[in-house]
């Protein structure tokens, strides 16, 4: 067995959590390979929504997000461009009273934690927002929140990663895995001899339990389809991130004009693949149209679909492996692991060069199932 | 038969596989973006105009008569649905916008014929105001009687080069110089191929021939350098054929590389493509009668790679003969309908041979990304230019053209790449030095053209559970 095989780890997925991780484990002097299956950065990391945001999310979230929040804030030292990211604020649009007093207990909840969420009335919204529509009666700003391009931003972390000396095998597809007793084994397609480390990380996304059931602790993952419509250029009315609470619509607009917009499902094409379908392009509409009737005239130019791993309490798995000494998870993020990415590649690589992390996880253990 | 067969497109395939289905006895539905039946060969003008066929069509104006001679006979017996854009396709269900509304319509049989698009390869000054590709060229004078400009000229390659050139000159426009980037050398290469469609050859030859009776300047082996003026176009340079660069004033340029296939559709319903070396592209799979990878889809005309209108009439008759013996739509003897479909295939065949003819006479030309500067528009819907291209390859090592259209926008605007991605695709293969085939071809995406929100947020969702 040749040397060159032998790495301190070995990454699975090039989406923004693996590439992170190999970006910081770099920086611990540590050897890296990565395998992704594709092109890094192409599956959920790239096309997703592009929603940087921590209102809204679990308090079990609040330790990672804010980490995340101060790294999007270095970004482009980091990996070298900005990837449109602007902190334009998130509102959060309540549709009834019952919507207004969650985002008022929300707010309580996160008292402690640096959000400076704002409260809004229905006047305030409309003196701030006039392009609102009539449907939103309140709503709840997240002032530092905001967005950015995922197809710029993820492929870009896999450049830094591999700037930073990663080896990064894309279109490589990794066959089996084991655990000699001495080092994880990683058959792979693009060469005879396999790989092998020290450390094995799971950041495959919606496959990852390819990864858990071969060592043992298989999850239940189902996988949904986030489906985002684009509209062709319009004037600018807003530069925020919108989201309504509850869900199911969510839109922003882009500095070139366009509005992406989401909130529906596509539909699973194959095992690896979605797509939107008519129901769900229509549905997208409708919610949007409802809260901004200045997309009423706007033209749909484009829409997409992917595939994202989603667990039945909707928070993530970021885990040592309860079967196997060396292993580690972090997946799962259920539509929302755009903005805590970058956090969660940091903490997964802390823990392999420390064996902790200072962020606290507990939640996201891979025994709770 | 329970299903009602489904036709998408109105030109000289979709009416040739409607009139089969009729004499069959069944009724099809037949979609069509177009106000009125022809296709984009076959145009009609506005009804109040009034030239006549002859005018219209030229040479084949017996044949724009008897398509239409035959399409409204069938009225009675079609559902035609003009002006209907088909913006969606999954299995079993097509959404289509409709006199501003958009309603879903089941299928279990459908015939796509889909038809061409230009075939654009930008090159500096592209954009201008005055410069039209080919096609566009045509239907100005064709379908609104009016010329592109008062000092024409036409360049690029193919026969409709010469036969846009005669067209015009007959309607007394000016043109200045037609300018082939073809050599005569492969023109003369190409005759044996050619001499499978004599009429056709016959009447190409008529073209030059008439044109340089009228003397019009033609010119073989040009290469278009750019396209100049302030606020439109005021001159074309070339490297003419010694390779001397040449500025020709002109107010307008019509310029055309042939056709490309519409394969949207195709694309959406999940049907397999392969490349094809001689269109340069990637096109549906079918065999000769026009079945594709899938069951019940059926494929006929320029949608599924060009053969041009008459093969476009033989396949659409040949895809509902298919649809026919496939679904046995036919209780009785099915072997005149077997003899008629392979008479049909030998006409096909001898089409294909002319066709692949063509190619060797007006090749594609194979040095026009040398002619690009950095400031040259590729995508024009997103504006993104040679040099951003160029630099996001480079800089991210991109190889595959899905990526190219992440990483840089191209492809990303309100035409989803139909006119740009084969110019993309030809870069991205001549910069990373790979065989355009291995550059793969742009995943497909709803809408197949842009639709406005209103209409969608109107529609009344959701209505699929009685389909799927």
């Amino acid at each position: 067995m040749s040397e060159k095989n032998l790495y301190d780890v070995i990454i699975v997925g090039g989406g923004i959590v693996g590439t992170s991780a190999a970006l910081k484990l770099r920086s611990f002097g540590l050897t890296v390979c990565l395998l992704e299956r594709g092109v890094c950065g192409s599956r959920s990391s790239g096309i997703n929504y592009g929603g940087v945001r921590r209102q809204g999310r679990s308090l079990a979230q609040m330790p990672l997000t804010q980490r995340a929040h101060s790294i999007w804030g270095r970004l482009k030292e980091m990996i070298g461009i900005d990837g449109e990211y602007v902190r334009s604020g998130h509102l959060k649009l309540a549709r009834s009273q019952a919507d207004m007093e969650s985002l008022t207990r929300y707010k309580e909840r996160t008292a402690e934690i640096d959000l400076g969420l704002e409260l809004l009335s229905s006047a305030q919204l409309r003196a701030r927002f006039p392009w609102l529509g009539e449907r939103a009666i309140g709503g709840s700003l997240c002032p530092e929140d905001g967005h950015a391009n995922p197809r710029l931003i993820s492929p870009a972390f896999a450049r830094a990663a591999l700037r930073a000396g990663t080896q990064i095998f894309e279109n490589c597809s990794a066959q089996s895995f084991l655990h000699n007793g001495q080092h994880f084994e990683v058959k792979v397609d693009i060469q005879a001899e396999p790989l092998k480390s020290v450390f094995l990380l799971n950041c495959a996304g919606a496959w990852s339990n390819n990864v858990c059931e071969t060592f043992g602790e298989k999850v239940p993952m189902t996988n949904s389809h986030p489906l985002m419509v684009v509209t062709d250029a319009l004037p600018a009315f807003m530069n925020l991130s919108l989201g309504v609470e509850g869900g199911g619509v969510y839109v922003r607009q882009v500095s070139r004009g366009n509005c992406v917009l989401g909130g529906s499902q596509g539909y699973q094409l194959d095992a690896n693949r979605a797509r939107p379908g008519g129901d769900g392009i229509e549905l997208v509409l409708k919610g949007a149209v409802e809260l901004l009737p200045n997309l009423r005239h706007a033209q749909v130019v484009r829409t997409w679909s992917g595939v994202e791993g989603r667990l039945p309490d909707r928070e993530p798995v970021i885990s040592f492996s309860s079967t196997t000494p060396g292993l580690l998870h972090g997946f799962g993020f259920a539509g929302a692991g755009f903005q805590i990415g970058p956090a969660v590649g940091e903490v997964l690589a802390e823990m392999v060069a420390h064996g902790k992390t200072s962020i606290p996880i507990e939640a996201f253990s891979i025994k709770r199932f | 038969m329970n299903d009602i067969p489904v036709i998408i497109g109105a030109g000289p395939a979709g009416i040739r596989a409607a009139q089969t289905l009729v004499e069959f006895g069944v009724r099809p539905i037949i979609l069509d973006e177009g106000m009125r039946w022809g296709g984009q060969i076959y145009r009609q003008q506005p009804t109040n105009f009034g030239r006549t066929s002859r005018q219209l069509y030229g040479f084949d104006s017996s044949k724009a008569d008897a398509l239409s001679k035959v399409f409204m006979g069938l009225m009675n017996q079609v559902d035609y649905r003009p002006q209907s854009l088909v913006w969606n396709v999954e299995q079993n269900r097509l959404d289509v916008i409709h006199q501003g509304q958009s309603t879903m319509l089941p299928w279990q049989s459908l015939i796509v014929a889909t038809g061409a698009t230009d075939r654009v390869l930008p090159f500096p000054g592209w954009t201008l105001p005055g410069v039209f590709t080919m096609g566009a060229t045509q239907i100005a004078l064709k379908y609104q009687a009016c010329a592109i400009g008062a000092q024409v000229i036409l360049a690029g390659t193919g026969p409709l080069l010469y036969l846009v050139a005669y067209q015009y000159v007959k309607a007394g426009a000016t043109v200045l110089a037609v300018l082939d980037t073809a050599h005569f050398s492969s023109q003369i290469k190409a005759l044996p191929g050619l001499l499978n469609q004599p009429i056709q050859l016959a009447r190409g030859m008529y073209y030059v021939g008439w044109l340089m009776s009228r003397g019009i300047k033609i010119r073989r082996g040009i290469r278009i350098v750019r396209a100049e003026g302030k606020n439109t176009i005021e001159a074309l340079v070339i490297k003419n054929e010694r390779g001397v660069v040449e500025t020709l004033p002109c107010d307008a340029l019509g310029v055309g590389y042939a056709l490309r296939p519409e394969t949207q559709i195709a694309d959406g319903l999940g049907c397999e493509f392969k490349f094809d070396p001689m269109q340069r592209a990637h096109v549906p799979v079918k065999d000769i009668a026009g079945r594709s990878s899938l069951d019940g889809v059926y494929l006929a005309g320029d949608g599924a790679g060009i053969m041009g209108a008459d093969a476009a009439e033989l396949s659409g008759e040949l895809s509902a003969l298919a649809l026919v013996l496939d679904r046995a739509v036919h209780p009785g003897d099915a072997e005149p309908l077997r003899r008629r479909a392979k008479y049909l295939e030998r006409r096909i065949q001898n089409i294909t041979r002319f066709r692949a003819g063509l190619e060797t006479a007006f090749p594609c030309p194979d040095n026009w990304i040398e002619q690009l500067t950095d400031e040259t528009i590729i995508c024009r819907c997103e504006e993104i230019t040679f040099g951003h291209i160029r630099d996001a390859i480079t800089t991210c090592d991109i190889r595959e053209v899905n990526r190219l259209k992440a990483l840089s926008r191209a492809g990303m605007g309100r035409c989803q790449g139909r006119m740009c991605s084969q110019a993309s695709a030809e870069i991205l293969a001549h910069l990373t030095k790979q065989p355009l085939l291995n550059v793969g071809r742009l995943r497909g995406q709803p809408p197949i053209k842009p639709v406005p929100a209103h209409i969608l947020a109107e529609a009344s969702t959701p209505k699929t559970e009685a389909a799927k």
